[in-house]
C-alpha cells in the first residue's frame, strides 16, 4: 500500500523545510494521526462519541430502573435523585429510556454508515473497473435510486418491517444511502485502473476481484473512511426522523426519534421528556460531523485546508527554528 | 442550449414516472387498506368488505391499477381515498399550503445562505466567520423536528416577554378571523414566522457552507486579481466577477436542497399543524392509503423535476460554456 500511496500533502509535509522529524520517514498512518490530533474539533468529536457509547452501554447499569419498567409512585416527576431525567406519563424512567434510545440510534447509525459505504465501494469499483455494460447498468440503477425520494419510499415500506427485527430497517436505510459515494468511487477507480501498479498486476494475471480488493480499494481508503463517517451522521438523522413518525424503530423498542416524538407534545410543559433525548441526538450528530470534518482535513490531502495548514505550520515551524 | 434543456427535461419526466410507479406499486404491495375498515366495531358485513375490495380494485394486477390511476390523473382525477373522499378537491388546498411554505422557505434560505456564505469568505478566519461556521455546524446536526420544537419554545418565551401573543404555533391563520385585510395579513404573518424559520434555517446552514467554499476558491483566482488590476474597485470586482462565478456550483446544489426542504416540510407541517402535502403523506401511510401516497409522491417528483430543471436553466444562464455548445 505504501508504495502506491502518493499524495501531495504527504510529500509536502515530509519535504517541508524546518519541520522537525523525530523519525526520518513517518508512516502515512502516523502522519494522518498527527494531523487529526492537531484538529481540535475532530478530537473533541471523537472523545464525545466514545463517551456517548460508553454512557449508552454502561449507563443502564448505573441506574436501578430498566427502560420498560414503570414506577407507579412517580408519574411525570421532574428530574430528581431517584429518577435522574424524570419520569414519563406512565412512570417510565427517562434516563433508562434515553440510554436505550441512544444505544439504538448510535448502533443503527454506525451499521448504516458501514454497510452503505461497503456497498458503495463494491458497486463503484465494479462499475469503474469493468466499464462497458456493467458500468452502464450499475450507474443507471444508482441514478434512479438517487432521484427517488428515499424518505417517502422507506415510509411506504414501513408496514413490512413492523413486528420484524430492526435490522430490516438498517438494511433499508443503507439501500438509500450509498449512491453518491458510489459515483465518487467509480470516478476514482477510472483513474486508478490506468496506473502502473494496477496494469502490472493485471498483466501478471491477478484476477479482477483481487486487483480491486488489494490495489484499488486501499488507494481510496481515505475517501471511504471520510464518507463512512459522514454517512453515520446522515443515517442517525434519517433513522430518528423516520422513527419520529413511527415509520422506523417500532415499539416496545425505543430510539431517540421515538422518544422525542412521544415527548414533543408536552415539551413546553414537561421539558425533561423532550430535552434530554433531543440534546443527546444533537450532540451525537454534531460529534460525528466534527470527526468527519477532522478526518477530511487529515486524510484528504487534496482538500485545501489540510495542505494550507501544513504550509502554515511549516512556515511557523521554520520561523521558530530561525529565531531559536 | 435548447437541445440541452429539452434533453434534461425528457430525462426528468421519465424519472418522475418511474418514481411514481415505484411508490404506487410498493404502496399497493405493502399496504392493507382494508385493515382499519374490517376492524371496525361492529365489524362490517363480508359483502360490504368485498364491495370495498372491488371498488378499490385490490384484486387487479398492480400495473393495470397504476395505468388506470394515471389515466385519471391526466384528466385531473386523482382517485378517491379508502374512506371515499375525493383526492382532487383536497389536493388543491394542500398544494397551496405546501407551496407557500416551500417558496418562501427557499427564497429566505437561498438569499440568507448566499449572503452569509459570501460574507464569511470575505472575512475568512474573523470572528464572524467562526460564528457562522459554528452556527451552521450545529444547525446541520439538528433534526427539523427538534429545531421546530425549540422554535416553538423560543416563540413561547417571546410571547411571555411581550405579554401578548406575537407568534402563533398552530395552523396557518386564526380560524374564523374577523378584521380588515391588513389585520388578516398580519395574523397570517404571525403564524408564518416560526414554520418558515424551521425549514429555512437548515437551508441557510447548508447553502452558506457551500457558498463560502465556492467563494474562497474564487477569491484566490487570477481573473479576480486581473479585474482589480485593470482598475475595478474590490467591491465591484468581487460582486461582478467573483460572485457570479461562485454562484455556478450553487445552482446544482439548489436541486439537492429542495429534497432536504421537502423532507423538512413534512415535520414542519405536522408540528405546526399546517395541512399540507407532507402532513397528508404521513396520514396516507398511517391509513395505508395507496392513492394519497401516490399523489404526494407524484407531487414531490414533479417538484424535484421543476427544481432540477430550473437548476439546469440557471446553470446554463450562469455558465457560458453550456449556453454556447
Amino acid at each position: 500500500m505504501s508504495t502506491s500511496t502518493t499524495s501531495h500533502g504527504t510529500d509536502q509535509a515530509t519535504a517541508a523545510p524546518g519541520v522537525p522529524e523525530p523519525d526520518e520517514h513517518p508512516s502515512r498512518g502516523r502522519l494522518v494521526l498527527r494531523r487529526f490530533l492537531r484538529n481540535r474539533q475532530g478530537v473533541i468529536g471523537l472523545c464525545t462519541i466514545a463517551a456517548m457509547f460508553a454512557l449508552a452501554y454502561l449507563g443502564p447499569f448505573l441506574s436501578p430502573w430498566g427502560y420498560a419498567e414503570s414506577d407507579y409512585t412517580a408519574f411525570l416527576a421532574p428530574p430528581s435523585a431517584e429518577h435522574w431525567f424524570g419520569t414519563t406519563q406512565i412512570g417510565n424512567d427517562v434516563f433508562a429510556q434515553t440510554m436505550r434510545g441512544l444505544q439504538k440510534s448510535l448502533v443503527i447509525g454506525l451499521l448504516v454508515g458501514l454497510l452503505s459505504t461497503a456497498f458503495a465501494s463494491i458497486v463503484g469499483a465494479a462499475a469503474g473497473y469493468f466499464g462497458g455494460w456493467t458500468d452502464r447498468i450499475l450507474m443507471w440503477f444508482t441514478d434512479l435510486l438517487l432521484v427517488l425520494p428515499a424518505f417517502l419510499i422507506i415510509a411506504i415500506l414501513s408496514p413490512t418491517f413492523r413486528g420484524k427485527t430492526w435490522l430490516v430497517f438498517v438494511a433499508l436505510l443503507a439501500v438509500f444511502a450509498w449512491m453518491i459515494t458510489a459515483r465518487i468511487v467509480r470516478g476514482m477507480t477510472l483513474s486508478l485502473k490506468e496506473r502502473e501498479f494496477v496494469l502490472a498486476a493485471r498483466f501478471m494475471g491477478v484476477p479482477a476481484w483481487r486487483i480491486i480488493a488489494r490495489h484499488i480499494m486501499p488507494n481510496m481508503a481515505s475517501i471511504l473512511i471520510i464518507d463512512a463517517t459522514i454517512a453515520v451522521g446522515g443515517a442517525i438523522l434519517a433513522e430518528t426522523g423516520l422513527s419520529y413518525f413511527g415509520f422506523g424503530v417500532q415499539p416496545p423498542d425505543v430510539s431517540l426519534g421515538t422518544l422525542i416524538a412521544s415527548g414533543t407534545d408536552s415539551a413546553l410543559t414537561f421539558p425533561w421528556l423532550f430535552l434530554f433525548a433531543a440534546g443527546f441526538l444533537i450532540v451525537a450528530v454534531l460529534s460525528v460531523n466534527l470527526v468527519g470534518d477532522g478526518l477530511r482535513d487529515a486524510l484528504d490531502a487534496s482538500s485545501d485546508r489540510a495542505v494550507k495548514r501544513d504550509d502554515e505550520t511549516a512556515v511557523a515551524e521554520s520561523r521558530r527554528g530561525a529565531t531559536a | 442550449m435548447t437541445a440541452f434543456l429539452m434533453r434534461r427535461l425528457a430525462n426528468y419526466v421519465v424519472l418522475c414516472l418511474v418514481a411514481t410507479f415505484l411508490a404506487f406499486s410498493l404502496a399497493s404491495l405493502t399496504f392493507n387498506p382494508l385493515a382499519s375498515f374490517a376492524e371496525r366495531t361492529p365489524p362490517p358485513p363480508a359483502e360490504v368488505v368485498a364491495a370495498k375490495r372491488l371498488e378499490l380494485r385490490l384484486d387487479e394486477p398492480i400495473p393495470t391499477r397504476f395505468t388506470g390511476w394515471l389515466g385519471g390523473v391526466t384528466k385531473g382525477d386523482f382517485g378517491t381515498t379508502v374512506t371515499g373522499t375525493d383526492i382532487s378537491s383536497e389536493l388543491v388546498s394542500r398544494v397551496g399550503v405546501s407551496l407557500r411554505l416551500f417558496l418562501i422557505g427557499t427564497t429566505v434560505g437561498v438569499f440568507a445562505g448566499v449572503i452569509i456564505g459570501v460574507a464569511s469568505a470575505i472575512r475568512q478566519y474573523k470572528f464572524s466567520d467562526y460564528a457562522a461556521t459554528l452556527f451552521s455546524f450545529v444547525l446541520l446536526s439538528t433534526p427539523v423536528f427538534v429545531l421546530a420544537q425549540l422554535l416553538k419554545y423560543g416563540g413561547l418565551q417571546l410571547n411571555e416577554a411581550a405579554g401578548t401573543t406575537v407568534l402563533y404555533f398552530q395552523g396557518e391563520a386564526t380560524p374564523s378571523f374577523q378584521g380588515s385585510a391588513g389585520a388578516a395579513l398580519l395574523d397570517r404573518l404571525q403564524h408564518f414566522v416560526l414554520p418558515t424559520l424551521a425549514i429555512a434555517l437548515p437551508l441557510v446552514a447548508l447553502y452558506s457552507r457551500y457558498q463560502r467554499s465556492a467563494m474562497l476558491d474564487v477569491l484566490g483566482s487570477d481573473f479576480l486579481r486581473t479585474a482589480q488590476a485593470k482598475g475595478l474597485t474590490r467591491r465591484k470586482a468581487l460582486f461582478k466577477h467573483g460572485l457570479r462565478t461562485a454562484l455556478i456550483p450553487m445552482a446544482t446544489l439548489f436541486a439537492f436542497g429542495f429534497g432536504l426542504l421537502i423532507t423538512g416540510s413534512t415535520f414542519t407541517e405536522r408540528i405546526f399543524g399546517w395541512y399540507g402535502m407532507g402532513d397528508w403523506f404521513v396520514y396516507g401511510v398511517q391509513q395505508q392509503d395507496t392513492h394519497i401516497v401516490a399523489t404526494v409522491t407524484l407531487f414531490v417528483a414533479v417538484l424535484i423535476l421543476i427544481s432540477g430543471w430550473l437548476s439546469d436553466v440557471l446553470y446554463a444562464a450562469l455558465d457560458p460554456r453550456i449556453r454556447v455548445s
